[in-house]
Parts: C-alpha cells; sequence; structure tokens
C-alpha cells in the first residue's frame, strides 16, 4: 500500500509538470497560431511567405528535434559564440525550470503552426458571401471578422482542435528528453527500478484526462449544434 | 436628369471582358428587370453597383450625386466606399443570412451597428424608434411575425430569402438590387418570395434592379426591362415592348427558346 501511495505521489507530480505543459502551450499557442494564420493569409507576399515557410519548418521537423534545439541552442551559442556571455547566463542554468521554458517554447511555437493552419482552412472555408452579406450591409471589415465571421469560424475548428489538443497532452511526455520532470519520466523512473505497473497506472492519466477532454468538446459541439454552417 | 444613371460601364476579369459599356437610367420608385441569358454579365453589373467588384470604367450617379466613377474607384478610401456603397442594398441568390443569429438578429444586426455609429458621429438615427422595433416590423412586412426566433438552418429557402430581403431593406437603400431571388428556390417556393417583392413595390414604392428568370415577373413587376447579351444592352424598354415587340432578333430568340421550354 505504502508503494501505491509513493508511486501515485510521484505520478501526479509529473502530471502536474505535463499539465502545465499542457495548458500553457494553449494560452500561448492560440494566440500566436491566430497571428500566423493571418500572416499566412496576408496579400502582402513577403510576409505570406516567410510565414509560410515557418509553419513548414514547424511541421516538417520532428517536434522533440525542435525541443532539442530550443534547449541546447542557447547554450551552444553561449560556448561559441558569444562566449562573454557565459557569466551572464549562470544564474538562469542552474534553476531546472529553465528545462520546462524550453519546453514550454517549443510546444507553442510547435502546435502554433499546427494550430494556425486550422484557423486558416477555418476562416477561409466561411464562403464568401457571409463577408460581402456584411459589406453590403454596411458593415466594417473588424465587424464583420467579429460578428459574423467568427462564430462561424468556431464551429468549423472544433473537431480539428479538438484532435490537435488531444495529442497535445500526449506530446507532452515528448519533454522527457530534455529531462522535464513529467508523467513519463516518474514512470520511468519506476521501471528502471524494476516495477512495471506504474507505466500502465500513467497511461490511465492520460486516458482518464482525454476522457474528460472528449466530454468538454462533445458538450461546445452541442452548444453550437442550433446553428449550421 | 434620371434618379439613377448607369453609363458606361465596363468591366473585365483578367482578359475576359463582361461589361462592354452599360448604360442604363432608372426613374425613383421605378423596377427595372434585367433578363438574358447565364454569363451575359448580370450578376456582375449589380456587383459593381454594390462595389463588390469595382467597374474599370463608367459613372453611376444617383439623385444628382456621382456616386461611382471607374476612374477613381480604386483609389477610394475603404469609409468612402461604405459610404457610397450603402445607397444600395443586395439581395443574393444564395441568401447569405448569418446562420448563428435568429431571423430577427439577421435583420437587426447592421441595422444597430449603423446606428450605434451614426450616434457616436453626431449623425441623427435613420429611425426614430429601437433598431430592434424595426426590424420586427420589417419581418411583419415579409410575413414571417411567427419565424423571427428561429435560425436561418430551420427556415424553408423562400423564408430565408424573405428574411435577406428584410435584412437589405432595414438599411434604408436607395435602390435595391436583387440577384436572381428565386433561382436557388424549389419551384413551389418562388411564388411567394415574388408576391413580397412586388408587395414591396406597391407599398413601399422603392426603386429595384432585379436580375431574374422568371419572365412572368418581370413582366408583372417591371416599370422596365433590359435585355443583356454579351455585356452590352441589347434591348431596353417597357414590358409590353420587350416581350411582345421585341425588335433585336437576339431577344426574339431568346424568348422563343424560353416558350418552347415552357412547351406553349
Amino acid at each position: 500500500m505504502g508503494e501505491f501511495v509513493d508511486v501515485s505521489l510521484r505520478l501526479l507530480e509529473g502530471f502536474s509538470s505535463s499539465v502545465i505543459i499542457f495548458v500553457f502551450t494553449l494560452i500561448f499557442a492560440i494566440p500566436l497560431g491566430l497571428l500566423i494564420a493571418f500572416c499566412s493569409m496576408s496579400k502582402f507576399a513577403p510576409l505570406r511567405i516567410v510565414s509560410r515557410t515557418i509553419v513548414w519548418v514547424l511541421r516538417g521537423t520532428p517536434l522533440m528535434l525542435q525541443i532539442f534545439v530550443i534547449f541546447y541552442l542557447p547554450g551552444l551559442l553561449k560556448l561559441f559564440v558569444w562566449p562573454a556571455m557565459n557569466t551572464g547566463w549562470a544564474w538562469f542554468d542552474k534553476t531546472i525550470s529553465t528545462r520546462l521554458i524550453a519546453a514550454l517554447v517549443a510546444f507553442s511555437i510547435n502546435y502554433a503552426a499546427y494550430f494556425s493552419e486550422i484557423f486558416r482552412g477555418g476562416i477561409e472555408g466561411v464562403p464568401k458571401g457571409q463577408m460581402e452579406a456584411g459589406e453590403v450591409l454596411g458593415m466594417t471589415k473588424t465587424q464583420i471578422f467579429f460578428k459574423v465571421i467568427l462564430m462561424q469560424v468556431i464551429k468549423r475548428i472544433i473537431p480539428p482542435m479538438s484532435n490537435e489538443i488531444i495529442t497535445l497532452i500526449k506530446d507532452t511526455s515528448l519533454a522527457n528528453v530534455i529531462s522535464v520532470l513529467e508523467l513519463i519520466f516518474w514512470a520511468q523512473t519506476f521501471m528502471l527500478e524494476g516495477l512495471i505497473w506504474p507505466i500502465f497506472y500513467a497511461g490511465a492519466f492520460y486516458l482518464i484526462f482525454v476522457g474528460a477532454l472528449t466530454i468538454f468538446f462533445n458538450w461546445v459541439e452541442k452548444k453550437l449544434s442550433y446553428y449550421k454552417v | 436628369m434620371a434618379f439613377l444613371e448607369v453609363k458606361d460601364i465596363y468591366k473585365s476579369f483578367g482578359k475576359t471582358e463582361v461589361l462592354k459599356g452599360v448604360s442604363f437610367e432608372l426613374e425613383e420608385g421605378q423596377v427595372l428587370s434585367i433578363i438574358g441569358s447565364s454569363g451575359n454579365g448580370k450578376t456582375t453589373l449589380l456587383r459593381c453597383l454594390n462595389y463588390l467588384e469595382f467597374a474599370d470604367s463608367g459613372t453611376v450617379t444617383l439623385d444628382g450625386n456621382v456616386v461611382s466613377d471607374g476612374k477613381i474607384l480604386k483609389t477610394l478610401k475603404e469609409s468612402q466606399i461604405r459610404e457610397n456603397r450603402l445607397h444600395f442594398g443586395l439581395v443574393f441568390q444564395s441568401f447569405n443570412l448569418f446562420p448563428q443569429y435568429t431571423a430577427l438578429q439577421n435583420v437587426n444586426l447592421a441595422l444597430s451597428l449603423m446606428e450605434k455609429e451614426r450616434a457616436k458621429k453626431g449623425m441623427p438615427p435613420l429611425y426614430d424608434k429601437p433598431s430592434m422595433e424595426v426590424a420586427k416590423e420589417l419581418l411583419i412586412k415579409v410575413g414571417l411575425e411567427d419565424k423571427m426566433g428561429l435560425y436561418p438552418c430551420q427556415l424553408s429557402g423562400g423564408q430565408c430569402q424573405r428574411v435577406a430581403i428584410a435584412r437589405a431593406m432595414a438599411l434604408k437603400p436607395k435602390v435595391l438590387c436583387f440577384d436572381e431571388p428565386t433561382s436557388a428556390l424549389d419551384p413551389e417556393l418562388t411564388g411567394e418570395v415574388l408576391r413580397v417583392i412586388k408587395e414591396l413595390k406597391e407599398s413601399e414604392g422603392i426603386t429595384m434592379i432585379i436580375v431574374t428568370h422568371e419572365m412572368g415577373f418581370a413582366k408583372s413587376v417591371s416599370d422596365q426591362v433590359l435585355f443583356m447579351v454579351d455585356g452590352v444592352v441589347e434591348e431596353l424598354g417597357s414590358p409590353e415592348q420587350v416581350f411582345d415587340n421585341p425588335k433585336s432578333e437576339k431577344l426574339q430568340a431568346f424568348l422563343q427558346g424560353l416558350s418552347v421550354k415552357e412547351g406553349k
């Protein structure tokens, strides 16, 4: 029984890190994704090309690689490129949270890229007639976006967004590669000590969390079912 | 000088010339029907009047004021275009109601925003009553008093189009344009929409331009009928002239083709 409590506490601790990454990634990636989406739809070609190239790189390379790059690159830069910076970084390096911050940055920009494509698809999928109807009624572009287009976009993007968000909670386990003390990290620690069952126990954490998300998104979809787009 | 004067409108999309110098005049309170086969520029003409497309050249004069001039159109600011656009209303073939709003909200939305903006700028309101009241009255006028709280997906096509008409009327346009208002409807639903348009003519005396394939309707509602072929006005005249006494061969052929289809 003591063993079970011990494992539970450790896994809970790990899971809290996973949830922190999950929550903060959503907080940063959704606005950033919206920004990238607008850049990708810009009429100004250089901006559009830069934006789409960034999305291509972020979606075209493994998230694990991006985590490595973001975690190690500043350190490598200061070793080889800016040795002068060494002193200023010392306090920062000692804290474990740099790992968490690196993971958060990597997850945020990676998911922003995916979200941006979902947003772009959602916005471009709204029939042109909706925009035109607003225009001939003398509404401004801003009014049309917020009063007419946005709610239709939200309804359209909920299924693909729920997919990505469910993937995100499981992807947090990738932070393991830079030793963020997340759920899988602790399960693995027990496994190395010869305890197999905590890894299944860890799986149950994800399952329950995803179950709750699924119920939530079903509820949202139902809430929005009063209109069709 | 006529109320609405459209002069020499040209419009090309890339290398395709769609409008090749369209001109016509319309008096206040009159109804003009535009007929002709698909792909001859009828819809583009309406879209140019509503600034959904910018004419390459030509002028539109409304009530003595030039509201559109192809030469300077592309240099106009967004706000100026918005202002000019409000002289015209447009009812779309595919209704384009806002799906997330009820019938009442659809009619009220743009009007309430407009009234707020006018109040902010110190302009007199469009109506001397709340916009919601106006929206209700308009929906009653188009015969939908019992459908105000329903969403577009709960309405039939004909009901949707009547909401769209009320919505366009709400902004008090000087000229109301209809782009094939019954083409997306089942045959049994076209009647109710055409009846509403006819009633608007009689009760409101609003100036209308109607692109339509319903010849019987065009004949009965119009003061003038314009037959368009290949981006130009082929024939323009009273309904009696155009339908009973067509001069142009193309119009004769067009009407003949229709009556064959209808089995007459």
